[in-house]
């Protein structure tokens, strides 16, 4: 059953590729059930592999599948190989089995598009390179999968190619995870030369023997990899593609801007830790980078208009909760911060994208209102979901995740107070940006009517994902379990004055107080939003905050406007100059030429005499 | 000898330029005749009585005449008079004075080596036939076709006299068009198939 | 430098003559028949040559209205 494996990457693949070729002469009641399909199959056998997997484990709690060798040069040879062991098993759960209810509700959303087959087909070949990336047994078959994913987070982000603002935002998301890229590729070199390998276990053993704690190329390395994570996970300092993003159909907002890709670089750091754990200065950086994005984030969410923005903050914000866990050495609670985040924020996508719909394309949460009793399924979900995402006590999943998370930021090994005073205060910032959108959009007076409502294919997909943000969290147990044969467990090092408990009921206490606050703010008196936006220090904050505290801004200055100008004045350079040279040449003695010809005969005939006389003046003195 | 030839090439350069610097057609054309008769005599002093006869006959008899026929036909003597003393200003005698002058000065250097004798004894028909029907033969061939071709092309150019009612549709027609450049060429060609 | 075609025409044919005028010369200098050839080719075709160009004139006055040479220079360029 697991030597299957293999069929969890190749389904998808194959399926996108008859996409690519046939779909255009495929009718819709085809190109649908062959494109999910083909994920609910890989889901199935992902099943199967992970019953069989934790029925009977294999050895070392570690399977691999070696395909072929992929390039055999002197001293390097890369294999394509799938390597499974707990981490990645888990993650590519998560990813085919919400990737098959996010494909189930894109066949609807999508239904009236005209690109449907181009759309599944995109969609399928993500998901192949993602399940690459994750079961890449060889760091460069990973970078494969990783630069796949990319290609296709552009196809996606850009697909209503018509419009040039969304090739605008895929241009924007694809150039800046490229500097990620070349901090991952770079690392990768620096890991080739010093190590001899790229293959992952072998890499990390080599690396535990060759490099004492603290070394310089342990640290040289680790932070190459933690920019290349930075990019595609969307943290300080490359966060800036992720809420122009959104521009791309939600379906693909909820499977890889939510659930998947964004946790690409989670999932890169997670299987590089002992690399880590070799450079703590590192894995501080990762803490402190993961600490200043959530809070960054946070305040951006709050500010936010459009649904799909105010939740892409928020996708940022909880990435950096992701990385604070890494950082701090608690990689079990990542891992299942993770696992519960894809639930809900999908949900949250998708019933984003239901709203949308219904509403006629409205995106400000500030022109929509009421919809709680038009749109019942989306409501209930939504809330399930919005709980989930600001920590419901003991209810919902998103509560034991994350205060885990903020706990061991206090009590790791690398934990330290400030980190959970960070951890606390993106909490408080995370209940209060999610009421405020739940408040404005699902209750008050009625805004913007609601032309459209959303069909079973919809609705079914919100129902699942929305029972699994409530119970996921019970399965923390079981997973711990799971995860520890893989990843290190986390020791409690520094208790101290405080408790788990403790950290819970302050973090339940923040949960309240951002509750109520929204509800004062958005729903009971909402002329006091009003009034703070209108004070100018509030304003200022607002459009700051709003901004993204102006990175786009930094970076329009620093690289872009810069670049352009030299990308002029390099236009007409010299040798510029030579070829234009060249065609100016032409064109003047073509002017010259062109003048002789001017159809009067006299002109003709007096050249002609000239021309004559030269002639016979030349044999003469000649 | 030597005076007649003297006499006679003087009359024909005088009745040259002064042709070229008539301003009536018809003048011009008799100053022509004068000229081809002038030189039709020198022909004869250089001993080529044929062609002298030859010249006379053909060139200032048949060609000129024909155009004299034309001059007529076209009856334009009277206005072509006044547009030639417009455009016949002093100035635009200079570049051709120049390139005479200079092409002049090179034949007289030309001419400088070369010994000034005048054969004696004509060279008569018997002679010039003789050539003709021998090394000339292919010549006299060619020469033939060639009158063939401008028989043929002149009777089909001068057709057009009898369709006048055409011909006015087509300059019509051809000046509605964008491009008129082509008829001066095609025009006949297309009407001949017409024709035919 | 005159502008009236039947102008041009006639000066052509001062040039043709010129030339047959140097082949006679040269002929009857070396008491060959050679030169007196070369005219009688010269003279045919002069007299096609006239032919075929007064019908164009007759054409051209007919299309255009006058003799002016620059009237007639459309292949410009």
């Amino acid at each position: 059953m697991i030597s299957w494996l293999w069929l969890i990457p190749t389904l998808p693949f194959l399926s996108a590729t008859l996409l690519v070729l046939f779909g255009s002469r495929l009718p819709r009641r085809a190109v649908a059930p062959l494109g999910v399909g083909s994920i609910g199959l890989s889901a199935l056998v992902t099943a199967l592999i992970a019953a069989s997997f934790v029925t009977n484990p294999p050895a070392g709690h570690a399977y691999t599948q070696v395909l072929w060798t992929w390039i055999s040069v002197a001293g390097f040879q890369p294999q394509i190989g799938l390597y499974l062991d707990a981490l990645s098993l888990v993650m590519v759960l998560v990813v085919t089995f919400v990737g098959f209810l996010i494909h189930i509700y894109a066949a609807e959303f999508m239904i009236e598009d005209k690109s449907y087959s181009r759309y599944f087909a995109y969609m399928n070949l993500f998901v192949a390179s993602m399940i690459t990336l994750l079961l890449g047994n060889d760091l460069l078959l990973l970078l494969l999968g990783w630069e796949s994913v990319g290609l296709c987070s552009y196809l996606l982000i850009g697909f209503w190619y018509r419009d040039p603002t969304n090739g605008l935002a895929a241009r924007k998301a694809f150039i800046v995870t490229r500097v990620g890229d070349c901090a991952l590729m770079i690392a990768l070199f620096l890991l080739f030369t010093k190590l001899g390998t790229l293959q992952i276990q072998d890499l990390m053993q080599r690396a535990s023997v060759a490099w004492p704690s603290g070394s310089t190329w342990a640290l040289a390395a680790t932070l190459l990899l933690l920019g290349g994570a930075v990019g595609k996970s969307a943290q300080i300092p490359l966060q800036v593609w992720l809420p122009d993003a959104m521009a791309g159909p939600t379906p693909t907002s909820a499977l890889i801007h939510a659930a998947t890709m964004v946790t690409a670089g989670v999932y890169l750091i997670a299987r590089t830790h002992v690399l880590f754990s070799l450079a703590p200065a590192a894995q501080s950086a990762v803490a402190v980078v993961g600490a200043v994005t959530l809070l960054l984030a946070g305040f951006s969410a709050l500010t936010q208009h459009d649904i799909k923005r105010i939740l892409a903050y928020s996708t940022i914000s909880q990435i950096g909760y992701m990385c604070l866990a890494l950082g701090v050495g608690a990689w079990q609670a990542a891992m299942f911060h993770f696992f519960t985040h894809a639930f809900f924020k999908a949900l949250l996508f998708l019933g984003a994208g239901v709203i949308i719909n219904a509403v006629d394309d409205e995106h400000s949460i500030f022109r929509m209102g009421g919809l709680r009793k038009e749109l019942p399924v989306a409501f209930w979900t939504f809330l399930a979901g919005g709980c989930a995402l600001a920590g419901l006590p003991f209810i919902t999943a998103g509560f034991f995740s994350k205060d885990l998370i903020i706990w061991q930021a206090w009590s790791a090994p690398g934990g330290h107070p400030a980190l959970w005073i960070a951890g606390m205060l993106g909490a408080g910032l995370t209940s209060l940006y999610t009421f405020r959108l739940i408040f404005r959009v699902f209750f008050g007076p009625l805004g913007t009517p609601v032309t459209k409502r959303p069909g079973y294919a919809m609705k079914v997909p919100l129902v699942i994902l929305a029972v699994l943000a409530v119970v996921g969290g019970y399965l923390k147990g079981p997973l711990f379990a799971f995860l520890h044969s893989a990843l290190p467990s986390t020791i409690e090092a520094h208790v101290g004055s405080l408790t788990e408990t403790g950290s819970e009921a302050i973090a339940g206490l923040l949960f309240l107080a951002g509750l109520y606050l929204a509800y004062l703010f958005h729903l009971k008196k909402r002329s006091l939003s009003d009034a703070l936006v209108a004070n100018p220090i509030g304003r200022a904050l607002d459009q700051w905050w709003f901004a993204g505290w102006g990175f786009d801004w930094i970076y329009d200055k620093v690289f872009v406007q810069p670049f352009i100008w030299a990308a002029n004045v390099n236009k007409s350079d010299f040798v510029d100059a030579f070829y234009t040279g060249v065609g100016r040449v032409a064109e003047t003695s073509y002017q010259w030429l062109s003048s002789t010809e001017t159809g009067r005969v006299r002109w003709y005939a007096t050249v002609m005499a000239a021309g004559s006389v030269l002639f016979v003046a030349i044999v003469l003195l000649w | 000898m030597q005076p007649t030839f003297y006499i006679a090439g003087g009359v024909a350069v005088l009745s040259t330029v002064l042709m070229l610097t008539r301003l009536n057609l018809v003048h011009a054309l008799l100053y022509l005749i004068v000229s081809l008769l002038a030189v039709s005599v020198v022909f004869f002093v250089l001993g080529a009585p044929f062609v002298a006869a030859l010249e006379a006959i053909v060139y200032a008899g048949a060609i000129m005449v024909l155009f004299l026929f034309v001059v007529m036909m076209l009856n334009i003597g009277r206005s072509a008079a006044v547009t030639e003393r417009q455009w016949l200003t002093p100035g635009i005698w200079t570049g051709p004075v120049v390139l005479a002058a200079i092409l002049i000065l090179e034949v007289f250097d030309l001419a400088r080596g070369a010994s000034a004798g005048l054969g004696t004894g004509a060279t008569g028909p018997k002679e010039v036939g003789i050539a003709l029907f021998g090394p000339y033969m292919i010549g006299v061939e060619l020469a033939s076709m060639l009158l063939l071709a401008g028989l043929v092309g002149a009777y089909h150019l001068g057709l057009r006299k009898t369709e006048k009612p055409e011909m006015q549709r087509d300059t019509g027609i051809d000046e509605g068009r964008a491009d008129t450049g082509r008829d001066l060429v095609l025009a006949g060609t297309d009407r001949s198939a017409r024709a035919t | 430098m005159r502008r009236n075609l039947i102008f041009v025409l006639m000066s052509l044919e001062v040039m043709l003559n010129a030339a047959g005028l140097a082949f006679v010369v040269a002929g009857s200098r070396w008491h060959q028949a050679d030169g007196q050839v070369m005219f009688v080719f010269i003279l045919a075709m002069a007299a096609a040559e006239v032919a075929v160009g007064l019908a164009l004139v007759l054409h051209i006055y007919h299309r255009f209205k006058s003799l002016d040479v620059d009237a007639i220079s459309e292949m410009r360029g």
